[in-house]
């Protein structure tokens, strides 16, 4: 028998899930089996998958041919560094995931739980096939399945019919987004036939067909990722789905589509253009400013952290296109830096908007409530979700010694490094993009306060939230999970980047060179730039613990509690506080030209005033209602020709038969 | 390595100690420039004695976080001093942490700052969250790109390396650095809480930004913040000397030249004190809206500092 490589586990697993998925409908009368035997039992398989994710890294590239699919069309499955890299980081984020889920689905009902959970499995496994997938037919067919679950996971409340609409509106953008993978991939194969990646690698396109290709690969991936301006489905679908989802949907299914890019781009184009990154470039950056301006202006939690993700997939499609630019231009050390940077942002980006989403989770859960003008002070009630979801908070703001310091600081040096380029028209491009990253990165740090400020600190805005029940304890393990990736990830900067390498070689034929010191991060050289967040942590500690033994040798420690100071006025009440909107009130109003700004202000005599105010986004009313407004026209018309009168139809009938007699005759 | 260590604790020591000092020796000048009479050079030393032996009052509801901020708060201040070269250049503990870290470590502080002002929930704590995160996200990047200015020039984004650069090899004119040093003046009025962005010694709420954050400390947990908040100007001020005019400081391994570098810092200290009190007394506080048009021309000027030197200097 021959060796089991770390391919056919994958598969192994992926029949392991689709086993469990059956098993869902076998019990599903038994709402504990589901909870307490299906979903740990799902766990393992996403420890599998880290395990073959690691292994793959290692290991040299194995293919595999599974004989399904269609006669003569079978799947072929290969494992090289990139889907290792991915496939880490799916069951990394996975694990995280499915542990909080067992204890979050425990109150729900038995026949949505069980669809939940069967489409969760296929929503694992569709993941899984996407990242493995070897010939752009079982691409597709994957991605299809992680499109289709997906949308029936954001559906799981279909009674409430905003859901229903976010659903479509995903479901739409999702298809319209596959259409251009598939002409992509038809564009990529030159007509002969043969849809193996094999195949399609040493295919020799000519640079407009290159380009192309790589422009439909943009637009395809880039409607799954969130590029503006394909970005709408997401601040729709992500509030919808239930909070387990919505942490996998944006922690891991956005990766894929950078997987996806990056795999269209590197390994299977064979020839790539500069202006390509340029342009990428130019889109991440603005992508990225345009999310953390919305997100700013949020007033619902988990729409806050959607376009979060939007800003975090431009700082990932910034790293491309800078990537692309770099190795375009020969550099090819450089491009390795840039590498590091996006993988890196990849995976610190699942576990720290993971652990966002499964803390607004628990808020929902215990409060019920998901418009954060209604919450805060939940500190007190949750303090394992408060202090877990803090660390994911500073995590994305880019606090160093966290991890999305690292991979920030890492794309900040490679644009350090730019004046080296050829071209001096990138030259002074180049500048502005690093100083857009730096703004977005500071715009992230506010929106961070904003999130876990209103929700979590002040008083709570609804007396009834003082009976928030802090989350059951297998919610708290998964968040535990997540928040020590964040850690560990911001702390070994050296093993991980280190363990990048293989990708980074199999992309851009280089790799960064080996840190001489495990502690000191060094991507160019040790003169150049170097990081020691293990050494930081210490002497943070160091003076932390100074000081607080020196203040309390010197200082007696008394203390007093009182109420807080109310400047002469005593009728203050909670819902004085900073409302989420009063919060992103000085982004409103110096973003204004993005937004549209709705706003409805009571009578001053009203009795009962009711002040409602939405910031909507202009790409929207510019872009996407003009065309469903012509769709709609279009329809209309063409419905003037269906009166359901029969001699209409029978005369059509014959104009068509005598239209084709004229036209072929 | 090891006198490095002892030069690095000593620094840091060294901030500590002098910053309440440079804190009112620019009250000292400011009260003189407006005609008034001044403290002694060592009130804000009494302040915070004073501080130090009241009783804490702590508000009812506050979180671990509120209590915790500060501690945290004057650790970063205190990492931050220690990772800038004043007398000597060599410091060990700079390529742990070089200024894009440094920019993080103002950051952690910072959202610490305005976290614990959100903790008790009153309005005017969150008021001032508000404004202080309105006014660091313009202000951090500027910073940023005035230390991009830097690193391109010197190849490195570690100030001893930068320092190095400027101050021991061949002498150029870097007209970018002009751009950047405007720019790092404007970021560090607004990062310090000082006029024009915002005022110190303001007693009315409505116009409070750093104020209003820490209305809620008393005693222990005030002073601490005080003299982080006196770290802060020191080390926004020796990164001005060390970026801009760093002749002076000890170069690697020369401990000959400490005496004559720690009189040139303490010059170079007063002089610039004197001069951000005489720029404190020409000008006005902005509107609280005028704040961002301020800063975003720090912000431009950055840029463009960056972007002179990669047109005309490379």
């Amino acid at each position: 028998m021959a060796e089991l490589v770390p391919l056919d586990w994958a598969w192994g697993i992926v029949l392991y899930w689709l086993a469990l998925a059956g098993l869902t409908l076998l019990v599903q009368r038994t709402q504990r089996l589901v909870t307490q035997l299906v979903l740990p039992m799902t766990t393992l398989g996403t420890l599998g998958i880290v395990g073959v994710g690691l292994a793959g890294l290692m290991l040299p590239a194995s293919h595999f041919v599974l004989p399904i699919g269609l006669p003569e069309l079978p799947f072929h499955l290969r494992l090289d560094a990139l889907s290792a890299f991915f496939l880490t980081l799916l069951g990394g984020a996975a694990f995280g995931v499915t542990v909080y889920a067992i204890g979050y689905l425990k109150g729900m009902e038995r026949g949505p739980l069980a669809l939940l959970v069967l489409w969760y499995h296929l929503f694992l496994v569709g993941m899984t096939l996407v990242l493995v997938a070897d010939d752009a037919y079982a691409f597709m067919v994957a991605w299809e399945v992680m499109a289709l679950s997906s949308y029936f996971l954001v559906t799981t409340d279909h009674k409430i019919p905003e859901i229903r609409r976010a659903g479509f509106l995903y479901l739409l953008i999702a298809h319209v987004g596959a259409v251009g993978l598939l002409l992509c991939f038809g564009v990529l194969d030159g007509g002969r036939g043969d849809y193996t990646f094999d195949t399609i690698r040493f295919a020799q396109l000519t640079p407009f067909w290159a380009t192309a290709a790589f422009l439909l690969a943009l637009f395809g991936f880039g409607a799954k990722a969130g590029l503006v301006p394909m970005h709408v489905w997401l601040p729709e679908a992500h509030p919808a789905a239930p909070s387990p989802v919505s942490a996998l949907m944006s922690g891991v299914m956005l990766k894929t589509a950078i997987y996806g890019l990056l795999r269209v781009t590197f390994d299977l184009l064979s020839v790539q253009i500069a202006w390509w990154g340029t342009l990428a470039l130019a889109l991440g950056l603005i992508t990225a400013i345009y999310g953390v301006i919305f997100a700013a202006v949020q007033s619902d939690m988990k729409r806050l952290l959607a376009w979060s993700s939007i800003e975090n997939i431009g700082l990932i499609i910034a790293a491309f296109g800078l990537t692309l630019v770099f190795y375009t231009d020969g550099k090819g050390a450089l491009a390795a830096l840039t590498l590091t940077a996006l993988l890196y942002h990849s995976l610190n980006h699942a576990f720290f908007k993971g652990l966002l989403f499964l803390g607004t989770g628990s808020v929902l859960h215990a409060t019920g409530e998901r418009n954060m003008a209604c919450l805060g002070g939940l500190m007190r009630f949750m303090p394992w979700t408060g202090w877990l979801v803090l660390i994911g908070a500073l995590a994305i703001a880019g606090l160093p010694p966290l991890n999305g310091f690292v991979s920030e600081w890492l794309l900040l040096q490679a644009f350090l490094l730019t004046p080296s380029l050829s071209q001096p028209y990138l030259n002074m491009v180049i500048p502005v993009a690093a100083a857009m990253v730096a703004l977005a990165a500071a715009l992230a740090a506010y929106v961070m306060v904003k999130f876990f400020g209103v929700i979590f600190l002040g008083q709570p805005r609804d007396p009834n939230f003082r009976h928030a029940h802090e989350a059951s304890w297998p919610q708290r393990a998964g968040m535990i999970w997540l928040a020590a990736g964040c850690l560990l990830l911001g702390l070994l900067p050296t093993t991980v980047v280190a363990w990048l390498q293989p990708v980074v070689t199999l992309l851009t034929g280089q790799h960064l060179p080996g840190s001489a010191n495990w502690l000191f991060l060094t991507p160019v050289s040790a003169q150049r730039a170097s990081y020691a967040p293990l050494i930081f942590l210490t002497v943070v500690a160091v003076m932390l613990l100074l000081t607080f033994v020196w203040v309390r040798r010197i200082y007696h420690g008394r203390v007093r509690r009182s109420d807080p100071w109310d400047c002469g006025y005593p009728e203050q009440d909670a819902r004085m506080q900073d409302s989420a909107e009063g919060f992103g009130q000085p982004i409103r109003q110096i973003f204004e030209v993005f937004m549209r700004v709705e706003r409805d202000v009571p009578d001053p005599f009203s009795r009962h005033p009711e002040y409602r105010g939405a910031s909507l986004d202009k790409i929207w009313f510019l872009l996407y209602e003009p065309i469903g407004n012509a769709a709609n026209w279009v329809s209309t018309q063409a419905g003037r020709v269906q009166h359901g009168r029969i001699h209409w139809y029978l005369i059509y009938s014959f104009a068509t038969l005598i239209f084709l007699l004229v036209f072929t005759g | 390595m090891a006198t490095g260590i002892l030069l690095q604790i000593a620094q840091t020591l060294l901030a500590i100690v002098l910053a309440p000092m440079l804190l009112g020796w620019v009250n000292q000048c400011r009260a003189w420039l407006q005609g008034r009479t001044a403290p002694p050079i060592t009130q804000p030393y009494r302040t915070l004695r004073k501080l130090f032996h009241k009783d804490a009052v702590i508000a009812r509801q506050a979180s671990p976080l509120f209590r915790i901020a500060p501690y945290m708060i004057f650790g970063c201040m205190a990492l931050a001093a220690g990772l800038v070269p004043t007398i000597a250049n060599d410091l060990p503990l700079s390529p742990a942490t070089d200024v894009i870290a440094l920019v993080g470590v103002f950051a952690l502080a910072r959202v610490f700052l305005a976290l614990a002002a959100m903790d008790i929930g009153t309005s005017f704590g969150t008021l001032g969250a508000r404004r202080e995160m309105l006014v660091s996200f313009l202000a951090e990047p500027a910073l940023l790109m005035v230390f991009f200015t830097s690193s391109l020039i010197s190849q490195s984004t570690e100030l001893p390396v930068i320092v190095q650069t400027v101050a021991h090899k061949d002498f150029v004119l870097y007209p970018s650095l002009a751009f950047a040093a405007v720019a790092f003046w404007m970021v560090s009025t607004a990062e310090n809480a000082r006029i024009p962005v915002d005022n110190p010694t303001t007693h009315l709420e409505l116009t409070m930004i750093h104020e209003a954050m820490i209305l809620e400390y008393s005693a222990r947990h005030l002073a601490l913040i005080e003299w982080a908040v006196a770290l802060k100007l020191y080390t926004y001020s020796a990164l001005g000397l060390a970026l801009f005019i760093p002749w002076g400081i000890a170069p690697q391994g020369d401990y000959g030249a400490l005496p004559l570098a720690f009189a040139t810092v303490l010059i170079k200290l007063l002089a610039g004190g004197a001069f951000l009190a005489f720029l404190e007394a020409i000008s006005a506080k902005l509107r609280l809206f005028r704040a961002p048009e301020f800063l975003g021309t720090a912000f431009l000027l950055g840029v463009l500092g960056m972007l002179i030197h990669s047109l005309l200097e490379v």
